[in-house]
């Protein structure tokens, strides 16, 4: 029922109007710009200059070398390579960490599944840059994973267990800033679940495992679903994480794009590798949609 | 409720706009990491009541970068780079000409072979902060060589492979890898530059890390025993508590540089600005900053107010027959060539 | 949901308490380890020497973090409001407006921001103010956070309306002549809490905001997370842990000011 009066169209459009004009501006706004600048040539001290060039996109494959040939570059289909192994790495790790935990809150009563919940949800609303240092203190040199390790003697003064600067480093960084989001999900399509069903499963099959995998899984899979869709997405973009605790020897998307805009001033490469993680989250998301008209479909049709 | 909201905001905005209106009195210095002495800042607010606040880059591309991301205005209205990028920032059009810097009443103090420098001959642009050079340093506790050659950094011993760090930025250790293999700064040859590459690619196995800031904290804790660095560095490296951090001096020589004091382009506040120019310029100021980043000067009255621990600097003097070469403003065909090399040995 | 039974069902799997117990261990351990260190009285975070308060009082007579903080805060309690009153709107049309045809472009450009990856919108904002040379300091800043706290705040308020009996607003417009007057008397009270759980949400988000601040901000213009950065880049101080222990509160209790409001309200 539309409470706003008899002129709906004139009130949708004032209403909405806000909404288009900002988000409008500056978001698809800088978005064009962007795609504009990846097709633009690069200037040498930075900027560019307002000139037409497919450089930005033939660098991603492509390569001058010194001597001005053109070469087939693989560094860059390494780092897109690498960024992948590392979203997914994390996808996996969170949902093995996170979804034992996601069930257990989801058994708990009310009272202490919100108290849960909400513990869950803090870190999520921090800032994420001061998370990730946390894991420098704990796992730099004489950190505290070492310390504790000198303490136990496992670990002499001058030894080092080499923790940081490496892919490792960064998947736990990686893990870490976004765990809650792929529990919350799982979570929520688990609190829907029916204990009849378990109940009745129970009495059908004899083992855990045959409960886990014929119910709870198939009916939590929406959460999985939308938590690892959660939690890929901004792994691929993910710039703290590769910056800090891989020490910038290891770039990824994310700290690729934001290196072209700083020391190495290339904007149309920078533009053309940020339009191509933007097409690869696109992807992913139209991916989401469809899988989740198909389980719609499912659940009504049976 | 919402007429609170709406009072809320409309003062909060005009709190925002009366900020801004009010530039006079405020100064936004854009420096180095480490590179502001507090003493120094404390005594010009005092002395003049302009609040100063202080960012930080830790190089030169670093600062480039931001002042071409600025467009017409950065917000800040004091930047200092070295001298071959101030010559790339008049040609760029980045920073204000500034009148009557021969001027002010402090500029009598700068040494005569300073005065109109190559990189700004019309004293239009720049204001002298302080000059050095760049090299590498190391624990001489942990290390057993002693710096007589550059290709001791490039090509590391056993002894130290894991443990070497060099800038993030290319141009000082572009230049170095010149210096090792007896090239050109600012070479358009690309075989010179290929080498370049090379001995670059050969150092990268025996690299932990590439940063250009927390470079002595990197030292303190033992994680790095051969880092990048400068000579006044790597002296208050030294007087922090890295007793044996020696700068080498390498037979092949140094990157020498010079730092100055510009004014980027769209500064709002320009006469404190040009009230801090004129205040460094003093000889006891200078001492300060000198006295804080240990580097030399080109105010030679500046002795007078130096502390002990700088007379006695060690790192900071270069030995006899050790030439100091100093950077170049390269053309666009070299600048590319020495990105090329950097990002190809970023990947 | 039935009670708990004092005996284990076959459900309740073994070892997932334990498991989940490791799992909070993950989330929290940092944080603590973070906090801890900031009472470290060596100047050099990885070796304890003692506990100390010095650290926080050095950060009293910190005149640029004060600066940046200062910055965070005015960024923030602009951009909030601006957006929570921009995604007000934006709900009120799109759960009560009906079906139109814009309806489902409206929905996908809320969340738009949510979609994007923080580091193309930072690189499309830097991109698109330094081409149109629009540098207005602080102002550039709020505008990217106005952009992006839009959706927190409207998710909130969305929330709330959909749990809204409609029969109530019904109701008021057969007790009120004009529509307004219903909607200002029963309709936004009623939406209030909503709303100041999206200024809430946008707020923290704001304030927490690193990346794209970091690519937007010109110079005068730093936040406390962009300040953070150089310090953390500069090496680890516990200084840069007393900071982030003083952040990490300060968002931590805005958040459970929201969840503590937000139960008291039940939809």
């Amino acid at each position: 029922m539309n409470i706003q009066g008899e002129n709906k169209t004139q009130n949708r459009v004032l209403g909405l109007l806000p909404l288009w004009s900002v988000i409008g501006i500056f978001m698809i706004g800088p978005l064009l710009v962007m795609a504009a600048v990846s097709l633009m040539e690069s200037n040498v001290y930075g900027g560019v200059h307002f000139k037409f060039s497919l450089n930005g996109y033939r660098q991603i494959l492509f390569d001058t070398n010194l001597f001005g040939e053109r070469e087939f570059n693989p560094a860059y289909i390494i780092i897109i390579g690498r960024s992948f192994i590392l979203a997914i790495s994390a996808t996996i790790l969170s949902l093995i960490i996170g979804f034992p935990a996601a069930y257990f809150i989801s058994r708990q009563s009310n009272k202490v599944k919100n108290i849960l919940i909400f513990l869950v949800t803090i870190p999520f609303w921090t800032n994420l840059l001061i998370r990730t240092f946390a894991w420098i203190i704990i796992l730099g040199k004489g950190g505290v994973i070492e310390s504790s390790f000198n303490f136990l003697g496992l670990l002499d003064d001058e030894g080092s267990l080499n923790l940081m600067y490496t892919n490792s480093a960064i998947l736990i960084g990686l893990v870490y800033s976004y765990l809650p989001l792929m529990v919350l999900p799982i979570y929520a399509s688990m609190e829907k679940m029916d204990m009849r069903l378990l109940e009745a499963a129970a009495d059908l099959y004899s083992s855990r495992i045959g409960l886990i995998r014929k119910i709870i899984l198939p009916l939590s899979m929406p959460g999985i679903i939308g938590g690892s869709i959660l939690v890929f997405v901004p792994c691929l973009g993910a710039f703290i994480a590769p910056d800090l605790l891989g020490g910038g020897k290891k770039l990824l998307l994310g700290s690729l794009i934001q290196f072209q805009f700083s020391y190495a001033r290339n904007w149309p490469f920078g533009a053309a590798v940020a339009m191509f993680l933007l097409s690869l989250v696109i992807l992913v998301l139209f991916f989401n949609a469809h899988i989740n008209k198909r389980h719609r479909e499912y659940e009504i049709h049976g | 409720m919402k007429n609170n909201a709406i009072k809320f905001l409309v003062s909060f905005s005009f709190l925002l706009f009366s900020a801004n209106a009010f530039a006079a009195g405020k100064l936004n210095l854009y420096n180095w990491a480490d590179y502001t002495p507090e003493e120094l800042v404390n005594k010009f607010e005092a002395e003049t009541g302009i609040q100063v606040t202080v960012d930080t880059y830790d190089s030169n591309e670093t600062l480039l970068a931001k002042l071409q991301a600025g467009g017409g205005s950065t917000g800040y209205d004091l930047a200092v780079p070295s001298q071959h990028f101030v010559e790339i920032f008049i040609k760029e059009g980045l920073i204000e000409k500034i009148s009557g810097i021969s001027d002010m009443s402090n500029y009598k103090y700068v040494a005569e072979q300073f005065q109109g420098p190559s990189f700004d001959p019309t004293q239009e642009y720049s204001t002298p902060w302080q000059m050095g050079s760049a090299s590498w340093a190391y624990r001489a506790d942990s290390y057993s060589g002693n710096g007589s050659s550059m290709m001791e950094f490039f090509k590391p011993s056993d002894e130290v492979c894991g443990k070497v760090a060099v800038f993030k930025s290319p141009e000082e250790v572009v230049n170095m890898a010149h210096l090792a293999l007896g090239s050109n700064f600012c070479s358009e040859d690309p075989n010179e530059m290929q080498a370049v590459l090379d001995l670059l690619l050969e150092q990268k196995k025996c690299v932990a890390v590439y940063s250009s800031e927390g470079i002595n904290e990197r030292l303190m804790s033992g994680e790095i025993i051969m880092h990048a660095h400068w000579d006044g560095y790597s002296q208050v490296g030294r007087w922090e508590g890295v007793d044996d951090l020696t700068y080498a001096y390498p037979k092949e020589g140094v990157v020498g540089w010079f730092d100055s004091l510009v004014m980027p382009k769209g500064a709002k506040n320009v006469e404190e600005a040009k009230a801090f120019m004129n205040f460094v310029m003093h000889p006891e100021n200078m001492a300060i900053l000198s006295n804080f980043a240990a580097y030399a000067n080109a105010i030679p009255e500046s002795v007078n107010y130096l502390s002990e621990d700088m007379k006695n600097a060690i790192n900071i003097q270069v030995p006899d027959g050790i030439p100091v070469k100093f950077g170049q403003a390269c053309n666009e065909v070299s600048q590319g060539l020495v990105d090329k090399v950097w990002t190809k040995l970023m990947q | 949901m039935g009670k708990k039974s004092k005996f284990r069902h076959v459900w309740d799997f073994p070892g997932f308490s334990g498991w989940t117990a490791i799992f909070f261990g993950f989330l929290y351990i940092p944080i603590f380890v973070l906090v801890c260190y900031s009472f470290n009285s060596s100047k050099f975070a990885m070796i304890w020497t003692g506990f100390s308060f010095r650290w926080y009082a050095k950060l009293f007579s910190n005149d640029d973090i004060q600066n940046a903080a200062l910055n965070s805060l005015i960024v923030a309690f602009t951009a909030a409001p601006i957006a929570t009153i921009i995604a007000t709107f934006s709900a009120l049309v799109l759960v009560r407006g009906g079906d139109f045809r814009a309806k489902e472009l409206s929905n996908g450009l809320i969340t738009l921001p949510l979609m994007v990856p923080e580091i193309v919108t930072a690189v499309a904002t830097l991109i698109f103010f330094a081409s149109l040379g629009i540098n207005l300091g602080l102002i550039n800043v709020i505008i990217a956070h106005t952009v992006f706290c839009i959706p927190f705040a409207y998710m909130p308020i969305r929330a709330a309306l959909e749990a809204m009996d409609p029969n109530l607003e019904l109701a008021a417009r057969d007790l009120y002549s004009d529509k307004t007057s219903a909607f200002r008397t029963i309709t936004l009270p009623l939406l209030t809490p909503g709303i100041l759980s999206g200024f809430m949400l946008a707020f923290v988000i704001s304030i927490d905001d690193f990346i794209i601040t970091l690519m937007v901000a010109g110079g005068g213009s730093t936040t406390l997370p962009v300040y953070i950065y150089s310090m953390v880049k500069m090496g680890v101080s516990p200084e840069v842990n007393a900071v982030s222990s003083l952040m990490l509160s300060f968002s931590i209790l805005i958040v459970t000011f929201y969840w503590l409001f937000n139960r008291k309200i039940n939809y």
